[in-house]
């Protein structure tokens, strides 16, 4: 049967992946041994790192993309999506993710930026993108640059999920008040937003972003699952959360089951019971990198 | 009657989207009080091995174990759910080998090699159907009681196969892509006209 029409690497194929891993949870592991019990705790996919942002935060320095190896070595270890991430416009570690077949590639600002004014041109890649945002300003901007999908930046490596809700709420927020905007607010909202009028209009025709969003940044328990998914978020993202708690395997499984019962406060309350101390923490006010300014 | 449609991960929202304008009511099934009111049900895609943790931890699996009479129509990791053969998934993966395929988990390869397609389907006129395949499986034997209604040729590491992608056994129906993202409801349509409700 017809074969002529195969396209690769189309929107509809790069957004599609995000679909799909709506409802679960992705999580940052930094190695193989890792990478198996998020996939054996039912994790939707991961994300290979070399060190989870608590780490990142705790010892300073300059964060870059992970060692090839260490990504390779995850692919080989799970069939679920491997995800890694690339420096602020610095499409070179893309390319090199690129080439290495990772299923997403995560322009973060968890990683210290190569470029304090561009990001990388995500239209170039044939690999879909996903990148942090704190406000609808800021998502749409990545989307224009191709961005497949959008996750609030919270602020990661904190297991403070405050800065998560505030974003989640900035970006849920402006977009109701859009869909209420007549013919002549929408351009000042272009404005104020710094973002693409064909954007804005999809989004006030639409009520919602044209990619998927999730959340990410500060998730440590499964009720922060549960909080963020019932404030809008399509799927988590979990970093330190879950490797710097006492039991991972356990709390991975929890979060999973709150993400998809978020609604349902008595299996959340079931999956939360003796998981253990969670991860430390440090609160908002007690930080002195601030990772959710990074991004322009 | 109502479909329920299998709302433990993925796009299952999509799927109830499509229902809506076939002019159906959908349910979501998180759990197994969930199946009482249903008739048909709907396996979308996402990921099966995650899939295949929470039929487990939910009590859904075993619930479904008793409706065997129910209609599923089920699209990639739904696909996945369905067969009786599994390779390159999980030891523990569940699937209730309703439909008498092998399936290769992730067969078409990674992300970068996800694709659209334009295909011949069976029974669905007029061509072609857009077919949108994410990380897909691929179905690699068909039992001889199975139904092939559409096949893709795709390129395998250099070498040009023709596998089947859209598959039907008795009430069970199942593609290797999601109709469900391309906003075409004849598939669904087929599987409520010709399955759910000639039963």
């Amino acid at each position: 049967m017809s074969t002529e029409h195969q396209e690769f690497a189309t929107t509809r194929v790069k957004r599609g992946l995000a679909e799909m891993l709506r409802g679960g949870v992705i999580m940052d592991v930094v190695n193989a041994q890792q990478a198996k019990v998020a996939e054996d705790a039912g994790a939707v996919a991961v994300m290979a790192l070399e060190r989870v942002p608590a780490d990142i935060r705790r010892d300073g320095g300059v964060a870059r993309m992970s060692d090839p190896a260490l990504i390779m070595e995850i692919q080989e270890t799970v069939t679920i999506p491997v995800m890694a991430k690339a420096r602020i416009g610095h499409f070179a570690e893309a390319q090199i993710l690129e080439h290495l077949q990772v299923d997403y590639i995560d322009e973060s600002e968890v990683l210290t930026p190569a470029d304090y004014v561009h990001h990388i041109d995500k239209w170039a890649f044939e690999i879909p993108f996903v990148c942090g945002a704190t406000n609808l300003g800021e998502a749409l901007r990545r989307i224009s640059e191709g961005a497949a999908l959008i996750r609030s930046k919270g602020e990661a490596g904190t297991g403070d999920v405050s800065q998560a809700v505030t974003h989640l709420r900035s970006i849920v927020g402006d977009i109701k008040k859009i869909t209420q905007a007549d013919d002549s607010e929408v351009y000042a909202w272009a404005k104020e937003l710094r973002a693409p009028i064909d954007l804005v209009l999809e989004v006030r025709k639409s009520g919602k972003l044209p990619v998927p969003l999730f959340c990410a940044g500060g998730l440590a328990t499964p009720a922060d699952a549960s909080l963020v998914m019932q404030l809008g978020a399509e799927a988590v993202f979990v970093g330190s959360g879950i490797f710097k708690s006492d039991d991972p395997g356990k709390r991975a499984r929890a979060i999973v089951e709150a993400t998809t019962h978020f609604r349902d406060a008595s299996i959340v309350a079931k999956v939360s019971k003796n998981l253990g101390p969670a991860m430390v923490g440090i609160e908002m006010d007690k930080i002195d990198v601030h990772l959710a300014e990074r991004g322009w | 009657m109502n479909v329920g449609v299998l709302a433990l991960q993925g796009d299952f929202l999509e799927h109830i989207d499509m229902l809506d304008r076939l002019g159906v009511r959908a349910k979501l099934v998180k759990t197994p009080k969930d199946l009482d009111s249903i008739g048909a049900l709907v396996f979308p895609g996402g990921e099966s091995t995650t899939m295949s943790k929470l039929l487990e931890s939910s009590g859904l699996g075993e619930a479904l174990k008793a409706r065997l009479e129910l209609p599923i129509f089920g699209t990639c990791a739904g696909l996945i759910l369905l067969a009786r053969s599994i390779s390159d998934g999980r030891p523990d993966q569940v699937s209730f080998g309703y439909l008498d395929v092998e399936v290769r988990r992730n067969g078409f390869g990674r992300q970068i090699r996800s694709f659209e397609a334009d295909l011949d389907v069976l029974e669905i006129s007029p061509p072609p159907m857009k077919a949108v395949f994410i990380r897909a499986p691929v179905i690699e034997k068909v039992g001889s009681d199975v139904k092939v209604m559409a096949t893709v040729s795709y390129d395998f590491n250099g070498k040009e196969e023709s596998v089947p992608v859209v598959v039907r056994q008795g009430r069970y129906l199942a593609s290797a892509f999601h109709p469900e993202l391309t906003g075409d409801t004849r598939l669904h349509e087929y599987f409520l006209q010709h399955i759910v409700e000639s039963r």
